[in-house]
């Protein structure tokens, strides 16, 4: 039952991607992104990470496809949609498939076990996951967690700052 | 079928991070090159939780966590860029904004 689900999440994943980069509209592309964000959040949830779940649908598709969203109908983008769409630089991005599809046909050839990683702990899980997560974030992460909020605040008052007609 | 292990999980990150990066490479629309950075980042936290899960270590989602964390304010501080430059510069194509280059 894993494996169907990590196939379909897997399809919703690489199909949203695909069809987001070669949409010509904005507007399509942000929705086919939210299908592979949801195909993200589901394969969280097969590896156990229920906060992470919950993480990833509310602020990337509740937040950050919004703000998305609000922008795609803030620039006027009619006209840019009827332009070429892709510049010059496809035998950079040649290169970079080139290297990378080396390894997933090696991967398609060999199977799983031509990787060596090292051995899966099997330890069973001490708490629940977010309890777990609060444990390490409120303990071995605070300094850094509360740096995060310093980063947060910083980005508001940046894209204020940006988005304002007159500084 | 066979089973699906962590390394079913790091070639799928490895095609998306792929894809995103094409889209990074190739579009000319930067609204697009901003949702391709997302689906990078997303491919970094497939990563990141596919290890968590190996090896049972919380670590790795909590720098999930800082990940999107860091997409969020990149997206926020990415696209109030984008407004201020369409409204002096009245595009958004990545190749038409070329005052720094002669």
């Amino acid at each position: 039952m894993d494996t169907a689900f990590f196939y379909f999440f897997a399809a919703l994943v690489l199909g949203g991607a695909i069809l987001t980069i070669t949409r010509r509209s904005a507007i399509h592309s942000a929705i086919c992104l939210i299908v592979s964000l949801v195909g993200v959040a589901g394969l969280y949830l097969l590896q156990k990470a229920e906060f992470l779940f919950a993480v990833q649908i509310i602020l990337y598709i509740g937040g950050i496809m919004v703000l998305f969203l609000f922008v795609i109908m803030l620039v006027n983008l009619d006209e840019q949609a009827k332009e070429r769409q892709f510049n010059g630089q496809w035998w950079i991005a040649l290169v970079t498939v080139a290297v990378v599809s080396v390894q997933v046909s090696y991967f398609l050839r060999k199977g799983a076990g031509a990787f060596q990683l090292a051995r899966p702990s099997d330890a069973a899980p001490a708490a629940g996951n977010t309890e777990m997560i609060a444990d390490a974030l409120f303990s071995d992460y605070l300094l850094p967690f509360e740096i995060a909020s310093l980063l947060l605040l910083v980005a508001v008052v940046g894209s204020v700052v940006m988005a304002k007609k007159r500084i | 079928m066979a089973p699906v292990t962590t390394v079913h999980y790091l070639v799928l990150s490895a095609a998306l991070l792929l894809i995103g990066t094409i889209g990074v490479l190739t579009r000319r629309n930067i609204v697009i090159i901003l949702m391709s950075i997302e689906l990078i980042l997303n491919a970094v936290n497939i990563n990141l939780i596919a290890f968590s899960q190996h090896l049972k270590n919380m670590d790795g989602q909590i720098f999930a966590i800082f990940v999107i964390t860091d997409a969020v304010a990149e997206a926020a501080v990415g696209l109030g860029i984008l407004i201020a430059l369409f409204r002096n510069k009245e595009t958004v194509q990545a190749d038409e904004i070329d005052l720094l280059k002669w």
